[in-house]
């Protein structure tokens, strides 16, 4: 049960580090002109938009964290509700985080918003889809011997990981090499992009080394 | 308490890196003073008269040769880049490209010659100008009158040029411009900032060149390319680019040549070579290897060149320049001149006779620079300086006897020629000892002394580390950690000085002190060595419990990576020379991913939710205490303060598109009358803000209650400093003009206000010293048996006359309470502000030294200042609710994270006070404040100045001991709310609970180790920040920014250093002050006689407080 479950993490995972590398590859055969670094804003939507689709559809498709009940439509809805403004929230606040830690506060408003987006797609985005919008729930995952699942486990790690590559991110800017990717956000949405896959790729081999420590409790 | 082992402890530690920092300094850091004085066309030291009168018009010293000159300059032109070997089959792309020097050296070999130019390190391209133009060997430092500017201050070419009424053009790097301002008759600077940039400046130079040359107005022209420079830095010098970029030099000069005339000398130079990747900076042989070419249509030489190329000082080319074009040396030259470029056209005798003048004049010159510069600095040793001055009146002596002779025409032309040329060697080895003696003193790094330097500091910052580890307060640990290494110490100093009387050799101080400090800690060393094996068979004895310190320690280790991760970080930093730069963003980052750390780990530790009702335990479901709301609050405050805190950085010049903040300018300069009252009125609110936040503080926690001195200071001292700062800021912002008749008072006010800041501020220190304590004692002993009495003989206010029985009423009722909760009565004494007696004297220092340092900056600054005081409140607020929520076991020892917010607090707020760690950037008006523009001393305008640049360090330093001090100030209010009612058996056990400071006194042994463990840990901070800007400094010697960030960040952090530990020394002797007088008032309050029929109470102090609560300290509230 448990080998086969990681297996289906790794699968999914897998699936989401090929849409993010697919983000990069697949838009210069439709849109002439497309870099990663050249037009970054348009890579930063595009990436977004695609990791949240990819992630929105798996969670429909798996459905990892089955509720027993049945939930009535106007539930559904309030819920899907919920999650729209509990992501627009996380948004608005990546973004003054961000700028509180010393990105531009005036200048390249668009720049700093997108990229409190892509950041907000890997991480809130990941908790909606699955633990919902149960700000209790998060707070359990992430405190130790928070997970109950290794879906949840997956999810401290990918987490983690954007935040922590974001944040190495921004150790190339102040220097002095003139590259294309020192500009404000590219090198720390490119860190956020590697950490997101890296946690993707580092979470199931995690689990899968520990699987004997990891002995999550029943709901 | 041990009082004395601490302060020796931490002051012994102190001196270690002092002298690590001593001794890396004399062997990093050259200095030289450089002297007023300059030369002049009617100095004593011109030729005899018979000679003097064949010096043509417009001559000084000797006859002009030449009367242009073109002065080319090649930046990082190295020897091989101008040799051409026609033998060489596949050249590398830097060789064989100046392949048209070659041609005239061959064709014209008397007119032309190829030189090595040997440059002086340190070889970056200001030092080599300075060089270039003074003759002397200029240092990093060079003590002249003023820091300020760039600006060459020293006699140099361009100025006897200038002042002889020569015309000079320049044209390319624009170094020149702030080195030389206003001194050229037309110039055309380039940017010389952009390094990538190879081409700007050379067809800039390029574009103005041949028509400048071409119209001939100018005696003098210099133009100075930076491609090959630039080059070499980008790509190195083995690339294809920097073929090209000689053959371009080679194409300028063959251009160059023809537009040049017959009364023109030409110099094509290189201020000094690279090495194999294209950097420069140090003393390597690639890099001091420069090339020089002379070249004249006139012929210049007597004899064709020699086979392999001359090696030539660089300092030589300033005489030889001064003379050739008639204008006098400049003063400070210890160049030797180039004799063979002086021989003319006439027979042996006549060039030979030539060559002993010039040879004469060098001399004379830098027999007169040595002279005045050994009056002014001792760093010549006097005995070389001896031998020089009997070679020096020996060969005049001579000269004199062999003129005469000369005119008596005693002498034939062969003796005549080998006595001549006798003497001009004699001239010769003189003026070359004089340039070694220099050199050996001004322009060599002592790599020994660096890493000795550094190794100091590796170690003493290890010790502190072990020794924060290890501090007990038993007295063997002082014994051998203290103890035996100052013996140690004492013992080496003591042989050394002893084997420096035996050799007679002259003593170095520094030497001496820093091995002493080596001996001292390899006595501790070896003494912790002695220690620790003893430790661990003791624990060896019980195997669970090694097993269980061993899990432990391996947590301690983990819970140590993550503030340890951020000092590294800090650290590595100081590696690079961009982060150097942009260190200003880089601190308050590292500070806000720290504190997000903290409380991101709090929550990983799950201290801040509670597993509320069972059932949402069942679901697993979590959510957050109450505090943590507060703390979130704290969090975000301090994000803010940093984030604002960024709006008042100083600019450096490595980032030009940055503008300085608005705020560092005074508000003087500010045109709009409106915007400028704003913000003075702003300012003046905020200081009185600032005066009643202190105070509210103060009352809050009942340190404002007695009637001693520095109670009444703090309650009409400190607004009456403020007015004085708020005077002194109307007067010197107001406009000057505007005041037309009131200028004198005016002028009497400038300097009145400052001093009457300083007087109260140093009353206010007085007095904190004097006595310190901030404690209302209530001794309630005799009203203890009756209720009523005592309270209507002494009515307070008018209030208790207005309400008396209701006050009657509630006193009664406390007293029946007390009597409840004291099952038999004793006697109490109210101790209004006991609790926080320590946090109050530091708070109340640091406000007087913050209005101290306030008055230094520029008013708009104290925004930043309010803001410094600000964060720091946060930062302690901070790490007392996540030590609280943690609900760490040991409350004596600050956690490691919590020293190291403090210290980037104190980085980020050097920079948020308008600093930048560069010479340009330092605040000189502070010396001027009360001060009418003229110092008697050095002393008190370097106090000053260095008070204003370092504020943020005083600041954070005195402060430190809050760190130990304010969780045990806070803990009062939060154990109150946590419990709201209780039995009185409860309350007896609360009251015994609210000791707040006085928990430090009640075991005296620890908190004597605690403020060690606490001085050492910030020593360790500090101290590996130091050590990593040591070595960058020292690695990256060679590196191209050496002279302009690394060196000047540790020069800037070594000063640092010390202003931080000697502040931190004062704030922790403050503490101990605080507790003496402590002492002594538990000691007075034991012997006062108890007045009435009560028996004599307690016991001395710490006993006290173990017994059911004979003192009792008030609510903070409730003050009077």
């Amino acid at each position: 049960m448990k080998e086969a479950e990681i297996r289906k993490l790794l699968a999914v995972n897998l699936l989401c580090v090929f849409s993010v590398i697919l983000t990069a590859i697949v838009p210069p055969f439709f849109w002439d002109g497309f870099t990663v670094l050249g037009t970054h804003l348009a890579w930063l939507c595009v990436c977004s938009v695609c990791v949240s689709t990819l992630n929105i559809i798996l969670h429909l498709v798996l459905k990892p964290n089955l509720s027993p009940k049945r939930i009535s439509f106007a539930h559904k809805i309030s819920r899907f509700l919920k999650c729209c403004v509990y992501f627009f929230m996380s948004c608005i606040l990546f973004h003054a985080i961000i700028v509180l830690y010393g990105a531009p506060l005036i200048e390249s408003v668009t720049e700093t918003f997108l990229f409190a987006v892509l950041l907000s797609t890997f991480t809130t985005l990941q908790c909606l889809c699955t633990l919902g919008p149960n700000i209790q729930a998060w707070i359990r995952v992430f405190s130790k011997n928070g997970a109950t699942s290794i879906w949840e486990s997956s999810l401290q790690i990918t987490t983690i990981c954007s935040i922590f590559g974001a944040w190495f991110g921004a150790f190339p800017i102040p220097l002095d090499w003139d590259r294309p990717w020192q500009v404000w956000p590219i090198s720390c949405s490119l860190g956020a992009t590697f950490g997101y896959v890296a946690g993707l790729i580092i979470a199931p081999l995690w689990i899968h080394w520990n699987r004997k420590q990891l002995t999550y409790k029943s709901r | 308490m041990q009082r004395w082992p601490v302060l020796l402890f931490l002051a012994w530690v102190c001196l270690l890196f002092f002298a690590g920092i001593g001794l890396f300094m004399s062997g990093f850091l050259l200095t030289r003073i450089e002297l007023p004085s300059s030369s002049s066309c009617s100095d004593p030291l011109v030729p005899p008269p018979w000679e003097r009168q064949s010096l043509p018009p417009g001559s000084c010293w000797a006859p002009q040769r030449f009367s242009k000159a073109v002065l080319v300059i090649i930046d990082a032109l190295r020897f091989e880049f101008a040799r051409f070997n026609p033998a060489k089959a596949s050249p590398l792309p830097y060789e064989n490209k100046l392949s048209f020097l070659h041609h005239l050296t061959t064709s014209q070999p008397r007119h032309a010659r190829l030189y090595r130019f040997r440059a002086d390190p340190p070889t970056a391209t200001m030092q080599r100008i300075k060089g270039l133009t003074t003759g002397s060997l200029p240092t990093f430092i060079d003590v002249g009158s003023n820091f300020a500017t760039y600006a060459i201050q020293e006699d140099n070419l361009l100025a006897q040029l200038v002042q002889n009424g020569r015309r000079v053009i320049f044209m390319g790097d624009d170094t020149w411009e702030g080195l030389f301002p206003k001194k050229f008759f037309r110039s055309y600077f380039f940017p010389s900032f952009n390094v990538k940039d190879l081409h700007t400046v050379d067809n800039g130079i390029l574009q103005h060149l041949y028509p400048t040359v071409d119209s001939g107005e100018w005696d003098v022209l210099i133009a100075h390319f930076l491609g090959v420079d630039h080059c070499g830095h980008k790509h190195g010098p083995d690339h294809p680019e920097m073929a090209k970029k000689l053959t371009q030099m080679n194409e300028m000069l063959r251009s160059l040549v023809d537009h040049l005339r017959n009364d023109t000398l030409l110099l094509v130079a290189g201020d000094h070579g690279m090495t194999e990747t294209g950097d420069h900076g140090g003393d390597s042989e690639k890099e001091v290897n420069a090339a020089l070419f002379v070249y004249s249509k006139t012929p210049l030489f007597d004899s064709g060149p020699p086979e392999e190329p001359e090696a030539v000082p660089q300092v030589n080319l300033v005489p030889t320049v001064a003379l050739l074009l008639g204008v006098p040396i400049p003063y400070s030259n210890i160049g030797e001149v180039m004799a063979e470029l002086f021989s003319g056209d006439g027979d042996t005798v006549s060039a030979a006779l030539q060559q002993l003048s010039v040879y004469h004049i060098n001399a004379k010159q830098v027999d007169r620079f040595l002279r005045s510069y050994s009056l002014v600095a001792q760093d010549l040793p006097a005995e070389k300086l001896q031998r020089l001055q009997e070679l020096f009146s020996s060969a005049v002596e001579e000269h004199t006897q062999l003129l005469i002779q000369v005119k008596g025409t005693t002498l034939v032309p062969p003796e005549l020629e080998s006595k001549l040329r006798n003497l001009i060697s004699r001239f010769q080895l003189y003026l070359r000892e004089a340039r070694a003696v220099c050199t050996q003193s001004w322009a060599r790094f002592q790599p020994l002394r660096m890493v000795g330097g550094c190794t100091l500091i590796a170690a003493s910052c290890l010790l502190c580390y072990m020794a924060s580890e290890l501090a007990a307060a038993s007295d063997s640990f002082y014994r051998s950690c203290l103890l035996y290494p100052l013996l140690w110490g004492l013992v080496g100093a003591f042989l050394l000085g002893l084997a420096h009387a035996l050799t007679q050799e002259g003593l170095d101080l520094l030497l001496v002190s820093s091995w002493a400090a080596a001996a001292s800690q390899l006595g501790f060393f070896w003494h912790w060595w002695g220690r620790h094996p003893k430790r661990a068979r003791l624990v060896g004895g019980q195997p669970p419990l090694a097993s269980v310190g061993l899990r432990q320690r391996l947590q301690a280790w983990l819970g140590l990576a993550f503030p340890m991760g951020i000092l590294l970080f800090r650290c590595g930093a100081m590696f690079s020379d961009s982060f150097v730069v942009a260190e200003a963003r880089v601190a308050p980052f590292l500070l806000a991913s720290l504190v997000m750390l903290l409380v991101g780990k709090l929550h990983w530790d799950g201290r801040l939710t509670v597993l509320e009702g069972p059932k949402q335990q069942l679901l697993g479901f979590s959510s957050y205490r109450r505090e943590i709301w507060y703390l979130l609050c704290l969090v975000v405050v301090l994000l803010v303060c940093m984030r604002l805190s960024g709006f008042f950085h100083q600019c450096r010049e490595e980032i030009p598109q940055c503008r300085p903040s608005l705020f560092l300018s005074p508000l003087a300069s500010l045109r709009n009358t409106r915007a400028k009252n704003l913000f003075y009125l702003l300012c003046v609110a905020l200081l009185a803000g600032l005066v009643y936040a202190v105070r509210s503080w103060l009352r809050h926690y009942g340190n404002l209650n007695s009637s001693d001195p520095l109670v009444l200071f703090v309650r009409w001292g400190f607004p009456l400093v403020v007015l004085c700062i708020a005077c002194y800021w109307a007067v010197a912002s107001s406009a000057d003009d505007s005041l037309g008749k009131l200028q004198e008072l005016v002028q009497v006010a400038v300097v009145a206000f400052p001093w009457a800041v300083y007087g109260l501020a140093s009353v206010g220190l007085l007095l904190l010293l004097c006595n310190p304590m901030t404690v209302l004692a209530k001794d309630t002993r005799e009203s203890a048996g009756s209720i009523v009495t005592p309270y209507l003989g002494v009515p307070s206010s008018e209030v208790d006359f207005l309400h008396v029985v209701p006050q009657i009423y509630k006193r009664m009722q406390e007293s029946q309470k007390s009597r409840l909760a004291r099952a038999s009565t004793k006697a109490t004494v109210a101790a209004y502000g006991l609790g926080s007696v320590y946090s109050a004297a530091l708070v109340i220092a640091l406000t007087l030294l913050g209005f101290l340092l306030m008055l230094l900056h520029s008013e708009r600054l104290s925004l930043a200042f309010l803001l410094l005081f600000l964060e720091a409140f946060v930062l302690l607020h901070i790490h007392t609710r996540a030590r609280g929520l943690a609900g760490d076991a040991e409350p004596f020892s600050v956690p490691w994270y919590a020293v190291i917010s403090w210290l980037l607090a104190a980085s980020q707020f050097f920079y948020s006070t308008g600093h930048q760690p560069i010479f340009p950037a330092i605040h000189w008006n502070a010396a001027f404040v009360g001060f009418h523009l003229d110092h008697s001393t050095n002393l008190l305008p370097a106090v000053l100045v260095g008070a204003n640049t370092f504020a943020s360090h005083i600041l954070f330093a005195v402060g430190c001991p809050l760190l130990l001090l304010w969780p045990f100030v806070c803990e009062m209010p939060g154990s109150q709310r946590k419990k709201p009612k209780k039995e009185p058996q409860e309350e007896l056990q609360e009251v015994e609970e609210h000791m707040m400071e006085m928990r430090l006194r009640e075991s005296p042994e620890k908190f004597s180790t605690a403020l060690l463990q606490l001085g050492l840990k910030y020593l360790f901070v500090l101290g590996t920040q130091l050590l990593a800007c040591v070595c960058a400094a020292m690695i990256l010697r060679r590196h191209l920014m050496v002279w302009k960030v690394f060196a000047p960040k540790f020069l800037f952090e070594s000063l640092g250093f010390v202003v931080s530990s000697i502040c931190l020394l004062l704030g922790i002797s403050l503490v101990m002050r605080v507790d003496c007088a402590v002492s002594t008032w538990f000691s007075h309050l034991q012997l006062r006689p108890a007045g009435c029929a009560l028996p004599p109470r307690p016991r001395i102090s710490p006993a006290l407080w173990t017994s059911p609560a004979p003192f009792h300290l008030t609510q903070p509230g409730t003050s009077l």
